[in-house]
């Protein structure tokens, strides 16, 4: 189907973008590469009269080097993020993740900031940010402001960035040698996760983002403290679906995501282990 | 609310067009509609099949879910830039032709822009670097084991290999 009808601004850079939401208000939405926004306007299920159009803004696109953290612009895609020399070493996790997005066309369009400010709880990327302790950072009219990932996945569909701000950075932390694993459950190549879960483990750290276990994207406490606490592999993944909220549908019903929470969890700390170095 | 046009100028399959557009036109409809590009098939309309593929800026994209305004100021390739303008089909398609890489056809534009992708990046790519770089394409006729077939069959027949063993 065809979006309806809309204003079409295309601005070339934050300010712009923010200074359009700022004028228009809740009427506008940003449209970086489209890959969730479009889908839901071709659906009707979302009509904005104003779309902002971020694709243009060459500035947010970059993964830099920044100390102990690896910057990311919000608009770098899901396809540069798979390719980046930096991140093989500095971000495995988050380059392995990024390659199981979707398909190939969708990783052309597809950006992080996107994917992220979507909020699903069945992406993979929140996962990771939230694994990975990411720092988010917020511009809007008055500055700008950094998040942490828990900070950040507020609710179903729901995140901080209010309607007048504006996604622009990403931070991860440089990985340097922990273990780490990505495991998505799906039936079928292209499909999201049934369920999957962003580990990383090693030098007493421990971070578990699990993909649609609850309404948002969601940390394994349990898992996490656990490990910390020195518990083996398996009591460790025993304790997965502590703490979440599985929804159930025509995949899966709640137990079994329970059950695949556990399962994945515990394949994910054996391969983390295998990684460490 | 009246949505005024928009002009794009965008590159396709080597000519620089320039049209007003409607905002909310998708880039498939552009193709098909504006400028009689009927190659690019429109199988779902919802980013599933593949079917819309073409390249943008030398990357395959579903068509279906892109703006003709996001293509603005860019260049698009789609399955008509394939063959020679004598009709004489390229390494791709004769791979298709040889190993019988389609049936009813519906699919292949997207099948062969999606490769096109591939092989540029990857002239040599294995079995499995083939499926994978086929995963948002969908075909309800060869089973894939024969698209896989020829896009190998393109590899090992390309310009350049001939002599080689
Ligand atoms: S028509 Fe675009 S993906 Fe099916
Ligand atoms: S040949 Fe018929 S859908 Fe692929």
């Amino acid at each position: 189907m065809i979006p309806s009808k809309f204003d079409y601004l295309r601005v070339e850079s934050a300010a712009e973008a923010i200074a359009a939401l700022t004028q228009h208000g809740s009427e506008a939405k940003l449209l970086a590469g489209g890959h969730s926004l479009l889908p839901l306007m071709k659906l009707r299920l979302a009509n904005p009269e104003v779309l902002i159009d971020m694709g243009h803004i060459d500035d947010l696109r970059y993964i830099r080097d920044a100390g102990h953290q690896v910057a990311v612009g919000a608009l770098t895609t899901l396809d540069d993020l798979t390719s980046a020399h930096l991140l093989k070493t500095a971000a495995p996790l988050l380059a392995t993740a990024a390659a199981t997005v979707g398909d190939p066309q969708v990783r052309t369009c597809g950006t992080i900031g996107g994917t992220l400010v979507h909020g699903d709880p069945a992406g993979d990327l929140p996962a990771v940010a939230i694994a990975m302790r990411a720092d988010l950072v917020i511009e809007g009219p008055s500055g700008s402001r950094v998040v942490s990932a828990d900070d950040f996945f507020l609710g179903f569909l729901e995140t901080a960035v209010a309607a007048d701000e504006l996604l622009t950075e990403i931070r991860f932390p440089k990985m340097d040698g922990v273990g780490w694993s990505f495991q998505k459950f799906n039936r079928r190549a292209q499909d999201y996760a049934i369920v999957g879960v962003a580990l990383v483990s090693g030098g007493g750290q421990c971070g578990v983002g699990l993909v649609n276990m609850a309404s948002r994207p969601l940390r394994s406490e349990a898992v996490e403290s656990a490990v910390r606490g020195g518990a083996s592999y398996e009591d460790a993944s025993e304790v997965a679906a502590d703490g979440t909220e599985p929804s159930q549908d025509l995949n899966a019903s709640a137990d079994y995501r329970r059950h695949l929470a556990r399962v994945l969890v515990g394949r994910a700390l054996v391969e983390a282990a295998s990684r460490k170095h | 609310m009246a949505a005024s046009l928009v002009e794009v100028h965008i590159r396709i399959n080597g000519s620089s067009t320039t049209t007003e557009v409607e905002p909310r036109q998708l880039l498939v409809q552009h193709l098909r509609e504006d400028h009689h590009l009927r190659g690019t098939h429109v199988g779902c309309d919802t980013s599933n099949c593949g079917a819309c593929t073409v390249l943008l800026d030398g990357k395959a994209v579903k068509s279906c879910t892109v703006l003709a305004v996001q293509a603005d100021g860019r260049e698009v390739e789609t399955v008509e830039s394939l063959a020679a303008p004598d009709g004489t089909l390229n390494q791709l398609q004769e791979g298709f032709r040889f190993e019988h890489g389609l049936q009813c056809g519906f699919c292949t534009p997207g099948m062969l822009m999606a490769c096109t992708s591939l092989l540029a990046n990857n002239p040599d790519p294995s079995e499995l670097e083939i499926r994978q770089s086929l995963e948002g394409n969908l075909c309800r006729c060869t089973g894939y084991e024969m698209i896989v077939r020829s896009v190998r069959w393109a590899a090992e027949h390309r310009a350049g290999r001939e002599g080689e063993k």
